[in-house]
């Protein structure tokens, strides 16, 4: 059987060539579209050494599914991946990969950016960074409410 | 029984990652098991009455009035920041 979605929370890093050779094995497929987010050195003009990823167990996973679920109901997409780690992370190391295939690039896209902004916005993962001050917690974006929020007006392909 | 969770800064700041509590007409729903938590101490009551706290109910995002029952688990969290 083919796998078309796979959703892991893990501590290890990910490959980011593995993951690629995984998505492009359907010749029916003509648009693979990936997405990496990774520990950034500054964030709100504080430099960051480190970077430290809590999850709720069990949940995360649940969500991360209902995402791929409602991607899936949205637009024709065949393969997808959705990788995000937990614990800590050093700077420049990557947090999260998106990985989506479909017939054409359109849909992969949108359905690629969709998966990304509503797991900022839903997946109960929370950010502790470590700087020079110290540790903080990342406050939650309005601008990431928003992404999220635009893609309830807006129509699938 | 009630399973309760606390996660990210919520659990940081209660020095708590989970408990549990007894189902009573105190834990009918989302919003009573947090009015009651509240009651710990000052800083309970600071913590849990943020308005940027979130509840899961289940493991499903819940809104306040949302019913709690006998061998629920409920967690409290702040916004997410995942990706």
């Amino acid at each position: 059987m083919r796998l078309l979605s796979a959703v892991r929370v893990q501590e290890v890093d990910f490959n980011v060539p593995d993951e690629y050779q995984q998505l492009i094995q359907d010749d029916s497929d003509g648009a693979v579209v990936t997405f990496v987010g990774k520990v950034r050195d500054f964030n709100d003009g504080t430099a960051v050494t480190d970077l430290t990823l809590e999850h709720y167990p069990g949940m995360t996973e649940a969500i991360l599914e209902q995402i791929v679920v409602e991607a899936r109901s949205r637009w024709p997409v065949n393969k997808v991946t959705v990788i995000h780690r937990v614990g800590t992370m050093a700077l420049g190391e990557q947090i999260v990969f998106i990985g989506v295939t479909s017939a054409h690039r359109k849909a992969a896209f949108a359905a690629c950016e969709f998966l990304i902004d509503f797991l900022k916005t839903k997946a109960p993962f929370w950010k502790l960074e470590a700087g020079a001050q110290g540790q903080s917690w990342v406050e939650a974006k309005d601008a990431d409410e928003q992404a999220a929020k635009l893609w309830q007006h807006k129509d699938s392909l | 029984m009630i399973n309760v969770l606390f996660f990210a800064q919520v659990r940081e700041l209660l020095g708590t990652a989970k408990l549990s509590v007894d189902a009573s007409e105190q834990t009918q729903t989302a919003e009573a098991l947090r009015a009651m938590l509240a009651t710990t101490d000052e800083k309970w009551a600071k913590v849990l009455t943020s308005d940027k706290l979130l509840v899961a109910v289940n493991q499903t995002m819940s809104q306040w009035d949302a019913p709690i029952k006998d061998g629920d688990e409920v967690a409290f969290f702040p916004p997410v920041t995942g990706g």
